[in-house]
């Protein structure tokens, strides 16, 4: 952890896919293979949300399994006012950054007063309660979703409605989210963050207010995510109550988890290698959830440090 | 010079084996092969096999390549199948479809792209009203309808009151639009519950209201594996024959073999509403038919039949422009005049391009072999078209 | 309103209660003493159930087939502590919801890869298939009364054994605190092993009885499990008693809300939109009130004492 913030030199590993990320659409562009923008899209837009999610998680020590609430939350706040044919992307990307704001302050106001296991299932609920909310207000599709028919616009300038235009956003907003987390571990606030994680008793007898910290990191971090979720609803063009699904806030701890909880880079690896694996995995066999399943099993056993921590042993990254 | 010209003719060889190649009919199969709804799009997927061995795997001497790929019950997930089928797999005709939420998602994914849309099974009012498109078609029907046929038979039965029961999505609201719209009766309540992948099957606390309403009789709408299930608590609640069970989409194919097993013997002479049943006398219904019961040792479904129309319906359009596939408009005309041979016999589409055609009323019955299957009775709406087609502004 | 809906209704709450408790008693016990978060309990659940199908069938009853499929499921639940959640017990909470999501994917696979898609019906012996009537008016099925009548024998049992036998002292023991419990010499490794061996024959169980209602099927564990951790979250986690009285709870509000929910809602909104928010807001009413139980007693209802 130190070791990264410190370290001046290179991160190869880094460079070289933030390259490639940047070059994809030239290559789409040449060849005509649409679907692999579509595919880096979506593994980008899941890694913003890894990234949200590893700052409460990785460096925080607050286990969220209720994270997918704010990617719905963000979709939903685009979708909504799509609905009512206001496309205005300044004002959904507000929306979604503020709503989930306020849903994180609220619940991490309850669920931060409990421990452990306690947390885990608090965060569980408050997303259970958000997704049959949604599925109970019939005029935005119930459970069936909502079609996005427009995608958001920004005044006069651009939209998102060209799908490289989106990559680009989706790609720079990236780029920004990680170099936001790497800040604000940095700061005073982040090591405070860190020390909470480490040993909270010994934060709160130097002085701190753990509390507050982590509520604060906790709304950060959903706010992040309800951003993410303002871009996963642009890049689906649908959105339904299943993007708040318990499994799906399951995947997104598993994308922290496989890339290195804690590492900066972690969550951009893991959600990477979640979105590559479930595409190749589910091309080769109707049962592919069985050799996901074992591996995710696998990493817990064997690969504590992630893709991160192995790319550091050989170099490649720190 | 000798050695030129041959190189040159293998090389134009090569290029024409590439060309055709390239140019095969591609047909992606969207369906749930996951999940217990697996069971459906096992029916739909065994159909189109069949279906393509039927044709010889042709159509206009042009090799055809079906890809299936699974939706997994989920919206989202069909609607990134349906992306990967158009943009990696760039198919010619997107295919499949359980369900009306995976279709209404999908719709503007294959649609957007200028590739033909043909629904095997889902028929939400919004595809066949505002949403109607010149590339979307169905081999279905459209969601109210078999309801309001069921309404009618309801009317002819002299049922005064009923209680109405339907999993809470868009096909589940469309049957109960549609047995509303028919039925001159008194609704006396109506249970919507949760769909989906965790869908609720355990109906005691709506069969303990529906028993308490004292409604003369109960509709539901329980696709896939949820029918049987709901039939046995039907029964097991006392139901049965206070209540007599009006359904839709819920005693089929699927269900009726386990229900057998089980020795659901009240499900014997249940009443159900469909366009389509395994005994319907037409020549492509009995080839259909005997060649699945050949081919898979047990009866097809529904789901089965428009899948394998599905299919046949391709191949008249691709043949009617003698295989070239850019002829979009010849193709689109050629689907439209629906001539092809279907299960259900001769049909015709509606401006919406969904079918125009009879619905019957039928019945659980046993076959000269003892097994469970449903039978046609008589038709219960003639030529019906459905009743969002005029929003439709084709 | 209608008392003998109302009956019928608390008798159907009650029953869902009891198989909630006898999924969450395992669950609860695991996580207390061995302080593992296993999401994959569920899959036991389902595995108990398929077990008992494919036993009934050949055997042609269902009582034999659930004799054979308990043991069966135990054992099957051994191995898999054996085999791999004992290696995770070291590990901390994150692991093991990540571990046990992976089980789930795999156990939900293997069904279907074994049984197929389709799910497995089990047929009832005539005297449970009928009803009973238990006052004057009020039927109920017998099949779901004998599911109550098994939930309260199971629950009492466990109440005798945890709280009158040695097993039982040292699974208090355990459950307060795991160390003492290994420095007194007692050999902890077995004692897991039979803790989850009993927990998954629980669990087993429950999806035996079910099944004849709903059939077995994949992933019939995955929504049943997460309502069972708010079970043993309100009733606080290790706590027997806690599980009992937080299942019947949560078995009550869920039916009650289903029941009568969308006609109370139907004096403030539309009917029409009552009747898609009602069985929402019911689904939504267990969580609420995990979270209101949190919010005032962030260890749930009864914790252990020493934790």
């Amino acid at each position: 952890m130190r070791n990264l913030l410190t370290r001046k030199s290179f991160n190869f590993a880094f460079i070289i896919s933030v390259g490639l990320l940047a070059l994809l659409p030239l290559y789409v562009e040449m060849t005509g293979d649409d679907f692999y923008l579509d595919l880096a899209n979506r593994l980008m837009i899941l890694a913003i949300a890894a990234v949200s999610l590893n700052l409460i998680l990785g460096h925080g020590g607050m286990i969220s399994f209720g994270h997918a609430a704010y990617l719905g939350i963000g979709a939903y706040s685009v979708g909504i006012p799509a609905y009512y044919e206001i496309y205005d992307g300044l004002f959904q990307i507000i929306t979604a950054v503020f709503v989930s704001g306020v849903f994180a302050l609220l619940t991490g106001a309850v669920s931060l007063r409990t421990k452990g296991v306690y947390f885990i299932m608090i965060t569980m609920a408050f997303t259970q309660m958000a997704f049959f909310g949604i599925v109970s207000i019939e005029e935005y599709g119930g459970d069936d979703g909502l079609v996005i028919d427009t995608r958001s616009t920004f005044g006069n300038f651009f939209d998102l409605e060209d799908t490289v235009t989106l990559y680009y956003f989706v790609f720079v907003s990236l780029l920004i989210s990680l170099f936001i987390v790497k800040r604000i571990m940095e700061s005073r606030f982040g090591m405070v963050i860190s020390g909470s994680k480490s040993n909270e008793r010994r934060m709160q007898s130097i002085g701190y207010n753990t509390y507050r910290y982590k509520l604060v990191c906790y709304v950060l971090s959903g706010c992040l995510c309800g951003y993410a979720g303002a871009l996963l609803g642009n890049f689906t063009n649908f959105i339904s109550p299943e993007m708040m699904d318990w499994t799906a806030s399951g995947e997104l701890i598993f994308m922290v988890l496989l890339g290195g909880s804690g590492a900066l880079l972690g969550p951009l690896w893991g959600a990477a290698s979640f979105v590559l694996l479930e595409e190749w995995l589910s091309s080769i066999t109707t049962y592919w959830h069985f050799f996901f399943g074992a591996l995710l099993i696998l990493v817990v056993l064997f690969a504590r440090g992630g893709i991160d921590g192995l790319l550091s042993k050989i170099g490649l990254s720190k | 010079m000798f050695k030129k010209v041959l190189l040159l003719a293998s090389a134009g060889l090569m290029v024409m084996g590439s060309a055709a190649a390239a140019e095969k009919v591609k047909i992606g199969f969207v369906t749930t092969i996951t999940t217990p709804a697996g069971v459906i799009g096992r029916d739909m997927v065994d159909a189109v096999n069949l279906a393509m061995e039927d044709i010889g795997g042709k159509m206009a001497g042009r090799d055809v390549e079906l890809i299936i790929e699974d939706d997994g019950f989920k919206p989202a997930i069909g609607k990134q199948k349906t992306d990967k089928l158009v943009k990696q797999d760039k198919v010619q005709f997107v295919t499949g479809f359980i369900w009306s939420h995976v279709l209404l998602a999908s719709q503007k994914s294959a649609l957007g792209a200028g590739k033909f849309l043909i629904s095997s099974n889902a028929g939400p009012s919004q595809m066949a009203g505002k949403l109607c498109h010149k590339n979307f078609f169905s081999t279905s029907w459209q969601n109210d309808q078999t309801p309001m046929a069921m309404g009618e038979v309801l009317n002819l039965n002299n049922v005064g009151s009923l209680y109405v029961m339907a999993p809470n999505y868009a096909a589940g609201k469309n049957m109960v639009a549609g047995v509303t719209r028919t039925f001159k009766g008194k609704i006396v309540g109506k249970d919507l519950t949760k769909w989906g992948k965790d869908a609720q099957l355990d109906f005691s606390a709506e069969l303990a209201k529906a028993k308490a309403s004292g409604a003369e009789g109960i509709f539901v709408f329980y696709p896939g594996k949820a029918g049987g299930a709901f039939i046995k608590q039907y029964a097991q609640a006392g139901l049965q024959g206070k209540i007599p069970l009006y359904s839709v989409f819920t005693v089929d194919s699927i269900a009726l073999p386990k229900l057998q097993k089980a020795k659901m013997s009240g499900v014997m002479g249940s009443v159900m509403t469909q366009f389509w049943a395994p005994d319907l006398d037409t020549p492509q219904n009995k080839k259909f038919v005997s060649g699945f019961k050949k081919k898979y040792g047990r009866y097809p479904s529904f789901y089965a039949a428009q899948s394998y129309d599905t299919i046949f319906l391709i191949k008249s359009a691709v043949e009617s422009v003698k295989g070239d596939l850019s002829n979009m408009d010849g193709m689109r005309a050629a689907m439209k005049a629906a001539n092809f041979p279907s299960v259900r016999g001769k049909f015709s589409y509606g401006n919406n391009h969904f079918p125009i055609q009879n619905f019957y009323s039928r019945k659980v019955v046993k076959d000269s072999e003892g097994v469970w299957t449903t039978s046609v009775q008589e038709v219960v709406l003639k030529n019906h078209q459905d009743t969002y087609a005029k929003d439709c502004s084709m | 309103m209608d008392w003998v809906l109302i009956i019928t209704q608390l008798l159907n709450g009650l029953q869902l209660g009891l198989l909630l408790f006898l999924l969450a008693s395992g669950l609860t016990l695991v996580f207390g003493i061995m302080d593992f978060v296993n999401l994959a309990h569920g899959a036991l659940y389902m595995i108990g159930a398929y077990f008992c199908a494919s036993l009934s069938e050949v055997t042609g009853s269902f009582l034999l087939g659930i004799a054979i499929a308990i043991p069966v499921t135990a054992a099957a639940g051994a191995i898999l502590e054996v085999s791999i959640i004992r290696r995770l017990y070291s590990k901390d909470h994150l692991d093991h919801v990540l571990a046990t999501f992976g089980l789930i994917l795999c156990f939900d696979t293997m069904v279907h890869f074994f049984w197929g898609p389709e799910g497995k019906a089990i047929e009832l012996p005539a005297f449970l298939d009928g009803r009973l009537a238990i006052l004057p008016g009020v039927e109920f099925p017998t099949f779901r009364l004998s599911i109550i009548l098994a939930g309260l024998l199971i629950a009492f049992g466990l109440y005798f054994i945890i709280s009158h036998t040695k097993t039982g002292m040292l699974i208090r023991a355990g459950a307060s605190n795991r160390q003492m419990v290994s420095a007194h010499g007692i050999d902890i490794k077995s004692l897991f092993t039979i803790v989850f061996a009993v927990g998954a024959a629980m669990a087993g169980f429950a999806g035996m009885m079910i099944s004849p209602i709903t059939e077995a099927s994949i992933g019939m564990g995955n929504e049943i499990i997460i309502v069972a951790f708010v079970v043993i979250i309100i009733g606080g986690i290790g706590s027997i008693k806690g599980a009992f009285l937080a299942a019947i709870l949560v078995g009550l509000i869920d039916t009650m809300g289903r029941s009568f929910l969308d006609t109370l809602l139907k004096i403030i909104v539309s009917e029409e939109s009552a009747e898609t928010a009602a069985p929402a807001l019911s689904a939504m009413a267990i969580y609420i009130l995990m979270a209101t139980i949190l919010a005032f007693r962030p260890q749930g209802l009864f914790p252990p004492k020493g934790r």
